[in-house]
């Protein structure tokens, strides 16, 4: 649906990668353009009437992510350069903070490096303990299972509200619902969910979420932090600089600016901020259960076809979502990647930033489908006719 | 060489790699690990020196059909030689890749990659050994 709103798709590619990042609609790319040409400004300095355009846009940008995760208030976000930067600033600015020795945070080992390597340094920071929830047999978070993880001394629970490899689809409302009555506060990372199913925080009661908005159609280097207002309040900025503070004196004094404000020190990606403003219009605009469904149906339809592609491994054909990982049986899934790609077919092959799976899936190496709302069942046909000519995969790439 | 010669070469190297074989618990070996930025491939080679002289060679891991075929390559080009002439032969082998003049005697059936040069993408899966093993040598040269 909506191809033509993509200017990349002009190009005669078969774009399977959306996980890793989305292409840009045309609105996107003008929402940036028309700041760098029509109202280029600094955010929050100056008292001419563009600069109070830039405000007028920036600041506008939280409302739409607020309404879009059905937050409370816009101050509880906080822009970020993405979710990687959104999980650092809570893990060291919140929880190295209210943390002590012996606490316990419950990831699970089909997490993205981003949430995993904050929690191992704060470990050996100041002697956390990282554990892992069990995953089922479907690679699975099932709340009996985090039951089952929690102690007295957990305090944490992060987990991806969508995973990057096996695409699962977390129970997180429930995950909150239980975390809460046993006083453990829990991070949603709705990098690869943001997009692709509706997220509210306050159905969910979620006390933490990290976004990037170039997983949801809108620019790099630009994401959010939303939390409950009085837990985004005693984040402590992990930046120090301009914009951030109220007033400082030459003997070191400083006070700080309010909340959302002390979190985004420096000068923003304005541009980028803006473009995730009309991202998010974009996908309002579409409707993310029009999205949902429609890759829900793209993923039943790749894996009835992948299915008989002889000598297949496909690792998550239980799990409901808009990700298929797969490998063909003596093919290094890099070679399978390329053999694709000489076919304008882009699919991601390596382990997804995801290095501790392989203790799951007992394969270090997949290649990953990960369906956008662009995606098309001509598109998967034409991948299924590629893959049939697998025979050919040497000749054409050696 | 054509390239339905140079294909079956690399094939060959591929599925039936010359010199697979773990040293682990051998202290006779260095082991050179090589991964690459994706952290797709990743071999471990082991080498055996003795009065200067490469021994032993060989290699395990993952890797991609270029990768493995070359190391495969790589080993039976380097085994008996010594330091020197191994690495004289992969400055060889990198001229070639990067497109440089090269002496194609010295590299036998490694000159099967030479078109990489025109493949970016695939110029590191076909140096990542050669040069984790360049690295190792270069500081024992005598």
């Amino acid at each position: 649906m909506n191809r033509e709103d993509i200017p990349m798709l002009k190009q005669n590619i078969i774009y399977f990668d959306n996980g890793a990042t989305t292409l840009k609609p045309q609105t996107v790319i003008d929402a940036e353009v028309d700041y760098y040409s029509n109202y280029c400004a600094n955010a929050h300095r100056g008292d001419y009437k563009i600069s109070q355009k830039v405000d007028s846009m920036y600041e506008g940008v939280r409302s739409k992510i607020r309404k879009f995760i059905n937050a409370k208030e816009d101050s509880e976000i906080a822009f970020t350069s993405g979710t990687t930067d959104g999980i650092n600033k809570i893990v060291f600015g919140y929880f190295q903070n209210k943390l002590n020795k012996y606490d316990e945070v419950l990831i699970t080992e089909s997490e993205h490096a981003s949430n995993i390597l904050p929690w191992f340094i704060l470990e050996k920071k100041i002697g956390i303990k990282v554990k892992y929830i069990k995953l089922n047999n479907n690679n699975e978070v099932t709340i009996e299972n985090v039951k089952k993880a929690i102690t007295p001394n957990t305090k944490v629970i992060s987990v991806a509200h969508i995973t990057n490899v096996i695409g699962d689809i977390r129970p997180i409302k429930e995950i909150c619902t239980l975390a809460h009555k046993n006083n453990i506060l829990v991070l949603v990372d709705g990098a690869q969910s943001l997009s692709h199913i509706k997220t509210d925080v306050q159905r969910d009661d979620i006390d933490f979420l990290v976004g990037s908005a170039h997983k949801m159609y809108g620019p790099t280097g630009t994401g959010f932090i939303y939390a409950k207002f009085g837990l985004l309040d005693q984040i402590t900025p992990t930046t120090y600089g301009g914009g951030m503070n109220a007033m400082f004196l030459n003997n070191g004094y400083i006070e700080l600016r309010e909340i959302p404000t002390r979190l985004e020190a420096g000068t923003p990606n304005i541009a980028g901020v803006i473009g995730m403003g009309a991202a998010i219009d974009y996908l309002e605009n579409i409707g993310i259960e029009n999205i949902s469904s429609h890759e829900h149906n793209l993923k039943q339809y790749l894996l009835e076809r992948l299915k008989k592609i002889p000598n297949i491994e496909i690792y998550n054909e239980k799990n409901i979502g808009s990700i298929v990982a797969f490998n063909i049986k003596d093919i290094f899934s890099q070679d399978l990647a390329i053999y694709l790609d000489k076919h304008n077919i882009c699919v991601r092959a390596g382990n997804h930033c995801a290095k501790i799976l392989n203790n799951i899936f007992n394969v270090n190496n997949t290649c990953r489908i990960s369906f956008g709302f662009y995606n098309t069942t001509k598109e998967i046909d034409e991948l299924i006719k590629v893959l049939n000519n697998i025979d050919n995969i040497w000749k054409e790439i050696l | 060489m054509d390239s339905n010669t140079k294909r079956n070469i690399i094939l060959n190297n591929y599925q039936n790699p010359q010199n697979r074989k773990r040293h682990d618990n051998d202290k006779n070996y260095i082991k050179i690990n090589s991964r690459n930025i994706s952290c797709i491939d990743n071999i471990d080679l082991y080498i055996k020196i003795n009065n200067n002289i490469i021994t032993d060679i060989s290699f395990e891991g993952e890797a991609c059909a270029i990768t493995i075929s070359s190391t495969s390559i790589l080993t039976n080009l380097v085994k008996g030689k010594t330091i020197d002439e191994a690495l004289n032969i992969i400055n060889n082998y990198n001229n070639m890749i990067e497109g440089k003049e090269y002496n194609q005697e010295k590299l036998q059936d490694a000159i099967v990659y030479a078109d990489i040069s025109k493949q970016p993408s695939r110029k590191t899966c076909a140096t990542l050994t050669w040069n984790g093993l360049y690295n190792k040598l270069l500081p024992l040269k005598k």
